[in-house]
């Protein structure tokens, strides 16, 4: 074994590293020494030189100027006018949000009993509630990781509901969602894209009614879509899946609920999507969580892989809580189990519900108004730059399609970031029958100079000469 | 065995604890219609002008039956279910064997809230966050330092979603080999966390699960019976939930290479390991640690976590893209989309950030040296509280006697179970009472009434008395006053659960919607 630590004063983070405390320890074990326990160990797999990384940084205060430089070579939001969206959020963040998920009976709990843990029981419950009353669905998840495992795990709910093996999604749909799906449900389930009209980028609904068969699952799609789109035809869709015994399953984005009617209301029957914009900080789009919702129905309630926290009577009178058919969890069932549970984004979900209640029924409704009138001015605004096209003549939320005639979307955001705006999505690698198209989105909080800040920088990239046509 | 109220008693070592109880109504019972809790800034007029595009049947009918709320009536709600929830920062949070719960160093917290890392948006210009994945970068050094893997992949939110990722590496190798037919096997162990053989049958392998033997190591006469042409896989911990280090390891991952198959070390804790021995040596190809365990970022009632993972060289084209690249000529960071699969997702952009930038400030806080101190210093802890529970009235810990432990134990109470009527399910919510958390252990429960006990690093022998002599006061109770501990928890902000209503199609009630849709007042059926 490799040396003792340097010289022998102990690390805060370890207080027992302490060597005559060490020694009254061993001395009540029966041990000689530390080296003993790690007898187990073969000696050709014991590690016998010190691990190769940096030495340690010693004071709390020079770590953090550390981190601080590190986090300087960053150029954050803050410091620019950003118009990227496509799948994560520059929201407004209230200050009680970052309060609550912040205190530590919160940040550093884990899994104690819904005695220890009352409290935990008691936020996510209400998160679930509070996105019920969103969505108007009575069952919503503890959430998962993120939006798309979401979607991924509610379509392998369909699938075990219906006994079928096949999705159909968009060929429009968030790429990178596409992929997780994909590859989360194989081997078993195959995705199918259905295409989208051209004009309008909503499902085309010849085109899936010609897919539609009785070996189909579930029909999948997004609401707003990833290009911004509302999709006019939820109601029809749903019916059409119905028509052939499949499911609905429609991803929303929830801070388009307060203004657009909810998927139950067009006949979904899962709902799911990301609750990033709920308060949470985009993290480099490492702040995600992900909800799944359904009616109340046992065929789907025990379909569900993740944590649901019901309300329960306690001997006393008061409102308890715990875990609702624990026994489907792969907690109880390992291989036999729906899919699988572990850790995954239950601070988020606090978080979001403090953010629901935060905004109440006005707020969300301010939101999605704020949003819509703000993604108004600004399309028409840059539909107004010669060469600049909106490309969805649908109605849109927060985020829309942009194509520019005879320049690359690269070189435009390379101009506008020299000016301090981060322009859209670049969608041209993912979606190149769009052409130069770029995702442009806008939030809450942008004001109209900041809008016309980017359309008179636009305005003059394309006016441009030379060297920028594709 | 009597206390008084009130007083510290210093000849004890356990406290006289209760939780804040609050008594706190649901949310939604704290409306009032008109508050409200924030504004938004107002689209000026200019902006206005524009107007809303036509939504028609698309636009939502009615309001979202949210509460309405003043922002400190929020904040308040919440205050109080925080003080109704215990952390580790709260408690000697040793309980909750299997996952490390350790010190989440606070600066560590700032330095993850930071606006320059939080406010940063994944589909920035690479240039413009250098910052992000020059942590991204630091981090996979040091894990890999640590595995001896060849590359990790930082995406999988939490330990499961790592072990599906490893699960998913498996079926898309297997895949690519054409062997989809022949290789359809993954073996694991009972001791292996459950997510293991969820994961792996997810992506459509059988499983095969390995017991222990008398030693309360994977038996290796069963691993020898197991292995053949079809396994795809071995899934295995090491030293399992029981404490036990394996130390046949590498007998079990040639077996499984000379059958052509992939072996995957699931070092979700590692803590007792770091810089004592590697998945490299033991001949793995994959492995995965989390980094809200053995690297102390917090647990957060049950994520946001991270699992990252580490493979060998040969299998990085199947990990999910983008991994992180650091181009020395140029002296720049970038999102490696060449290396890794051109299909396979797992998540949404590239990993939890806030988690990683904590773990990789935890490790370069430490250094080589002082991390190696963490898992002696996690063991000897271990060895500690080992020694003092044995000797425990009804308390044994199964397999390999005489032997040391690594950096936890399953217990059983079997014994006081048969002596007092009392096991593991009732004894812990009597442990609450004096603000200690016990768990039992994931199942099934091939140990009978277990718990597991993890002291990691972090605490003081002193607080490891403290936590051994609530041990010791409950078990004495079992024996002395059962009734006391049957009814426990006494002090906890509420009392006995009714869980049968949670099993009942006809009665649970997942949200306050579905609760009002069945029930009036106080649980009265509808």
């Amino acid at each position: 074994m490799a040396t003792e630590p340097r010289g022998a004063q102990s690390h805060p983070y370890i207080p027992n590293s302490e060597p005559s405390v060490q020694r009254g320890m061993l001395q009540e074990i029966g041990a000689d020494s530390i080296d003993d326990f790690f007898e187990c160990i073969p000696n050709d797999l014991r590690l016998n030189a010190p691990l190769r990384m940096p030495e340690p940084i010693c004071s709390e205060a020079a770590l953090k100027r550390r981190f601080e430089d590190t986090a300087s070579k960053n150029r954050s939001v803050n410091k620019v006018i950003s118009f990227l969206g496509g799948g994560c959020w520059h929201h407004y963040v209230p200050a009680s949000c970052d309060e609550i998920n912040g205190r530590s009976e919160f940040l550093t709990a884990y899994a104690g009993d819904p005695y220890e843990d009352h409290g935990r029981f008691q936020a996510l419950f209400e998160y679930e509630s509070m996105m019920a009353e969103l969505l108007e669905m009575d069952v919503v998840n503890v959430p998962t990781y993120d939006g798309a495992q979401a979607a991924g795990t509610a379509l392998r709910m369909a699938s075990r509901i219906t006994g079928r093996k096949k999705v159909l999604v968009p060929e429009l749909m968030g790429a990178d969602r596409l992929k997780v799906i994909s590859t989360y449900l194989h081997p078993q389930i195959d995705v199918v894209t259905v295409k989208s009209a051209r004009r309008t980028l909503t499902l085309d609904m010849d085109d899936l009614r010609s897919k539609l068969d009785g070996s189909v699952a579930a029909v999948f799609f997004e609401n707003p879509a990833f290009l911004g789109v509302i999709e006019p035809n939820g109601e029809k869709i749903s019916d059409a899946a119905h028509s052939v015994g499949a499911m609905s399953v429609v991803w929303a984005d929830p801070s388009s609920l307060g203004v657009l009617k909810p998927p139950s209301k067009y006949g979904a029957d899962i709902a799911c999507g990301d609750i990033q914009p709920l308060g949470i900080h985009m993290y480099f789009g490492g702040g995600r969580g992900g909800y799944i919702a359904s009616s109340d129905e046992e065929r789907f309630v025990m379909e569900y892989p993740s944590r649901l926290f019901g309300i329960a009577p306690t001997s006393h009178g008061e409102w308890g809580f715990g875990d609702v058919a624990w026994e489907r969890t792969s907690f109880a069932k390992r291989e036999s189990a729906k899919e699988f549970v572990g850790t995954s984004a239950a601070l988020w979900g606090i978080t979001a519900g403090v953010y629901l209640a935060t905004m109440g029924p006005q707020g969300m409704a301010d939101l999605g108004t704020g949003i819509m009138l703000r993604s108004s001015y600004l399309s028409r605004e840059m539909s107004k730059i010669p060469g600049v096209e909106i490309a969805t003549g649908s109605p849109f939320f927060k985020e829309f399609p942009v194509t520019f005639e005879g320049r690359r979307v690269k070189e435009i955001n390379k101009a506008l970031m020299e000016r301090g705006i981060y322009g859209g999505h670049d969608l041209s690698p993912d979606y190149p029958s769009l052409g130069n198209a770029a995702l442009y989105c806008v939030n809450e909080m942008m004001t109209r100079a900041d809008m016309d800040a980017l359309t008179s920088a636009l305005s003059e990239i394309m006016r441009g000469q030379g060297g920028m046509c594709s | 065995m009597s206390f008084e109220m009130g007083r510290r008693n210093l000849d004890k070592k356990y406290r006289e604890y209760h939780q804040a109880r609050w008594d706190e109504p649901i949310i939604f019972d704290l409306s009032q219609k008109g508050e409200r809790g924030i504004l938004l800034p107002e689209a000026e007029p200019e902006v206005a002008a524009a107007g809303l595009p036509e939504l028609g049947s698309m636009a939502r009918e009615n309001p979202p039956k949210l509460p309405e709320m003043s922002q400190m009536r929020v904040l308040r709600h919440y205050m109080h279910l925080s003080q109704e929830n215990i952390g580790a920062d709260e408690t000697v949070d040793i309980g909750q064997g299997t996952c490390t719960m350790k010190y989440s160093p606070k600066i560590n917290d700032r330095l993850a809230g930071l606006p320059d890392f939080a406010d940063v948006h994944p589909r920035q210009d690479e240039s413009t966050v250098q910052g992000s994945l020059e942590i991204m970068y630091r981090t996979e050094q040091m894990l890999k330092a640590i595995s001896g893997m060849d590359r990790f992949c930082l995406h999988p939110g939490g330990g499961s979603q790592a072990i599906l990722a490893i699960a998913t590496v498996v079926r898309e190798w297997v895949d690519s080999q054409g062997l989809s037919d022949e290789k359809d096997e993954i073996i694991t162990t009972i001791f292996s966390h459950p997510s293991n053989p969820a994961c792996a049958a997810l992506k459509g392998f059988k499983l095969i699960t390995i017991y222990p033997g008398p030693d309360g190591r994977p038996d290796p006469d069963a691993m020898r019976a197991a292995v053949s042409s079809r396994t795809a896989a071995l899934f295995i911990t090491n030293p399992e939930d029981v404490g036990i280090y394996n130390s046949s390891i590498k007998e079990f991952t040639k077996l499984v290479h000379d059958a052509g198959g992939l072996c995957s070390y699931d070092q979700a804790n590692a803590n007792a390991l770091l810089g004592i021995t590697r998945a490299r040596e033991a001949d793995f190809d994959l492995c995965f640690f989390n980094i809200h365990k053995t690297f102390s970022s917090p647990h957060g009632c049950g994520g946001p976590g991270s699992g990252v993972v580490g493979v060998r060289e040969h299998l990085v084209r199947f990990l999910p893209a983008p991994l992180v690249g650091f181009d020395e000529a140029a002296g720049r960071y970038y999102l490696d989309y060449d290396s890794p699969s051109k299909t396979v997702r797992l998540k949404d952009f590239y990993g939890v950030l806030p988690a990683i930038i904590r773990g990789c400030a935890w490790m370069l806080s430490l250094g080589p040296d002082w991390l190696r101190e963490v898992s002696r210093v996690a063991v000897l802890n271990n060895n500690y509280m080992f020694k003092k529970i044995t000797a425990m009235r009804g308390v044994d810990a199964p397999y390999a006697e005489g032997e040391f432990r690594m950096e936890q134990v399953r217990y059983s109470l079997r014994k006081l179970k048969e002596e007092t009527g009392i096991g593991a399910a009732e004894f812990i919510n009597r442990m609450f009472d004096y603000g200690m958390h016990l768990w039992s252990s994931h199942e099934p429960w091939i140990v009978p009434e277990p718990f597991t006990v993890e002291p990691t690093e972090s605490y003081s022998k002193a607080e490891l008395d403290e936590y051994l002599s609530v041990l010791e006061r409950v078990i004495g109770e079992c024996y002395e006053t059962p009734e006391v501990v049957r009814q426990a928890p006494h002090k906890s902000a509420i009392h006995h659960v009714d869980h049968d209503i949670l099993d009942d199609p006809e009665r649970w009630a997942i949200t306050w919607r579905a609760y009002q849709r069945k029930y009036k007042g106080y649980f009265e059926p509808r």
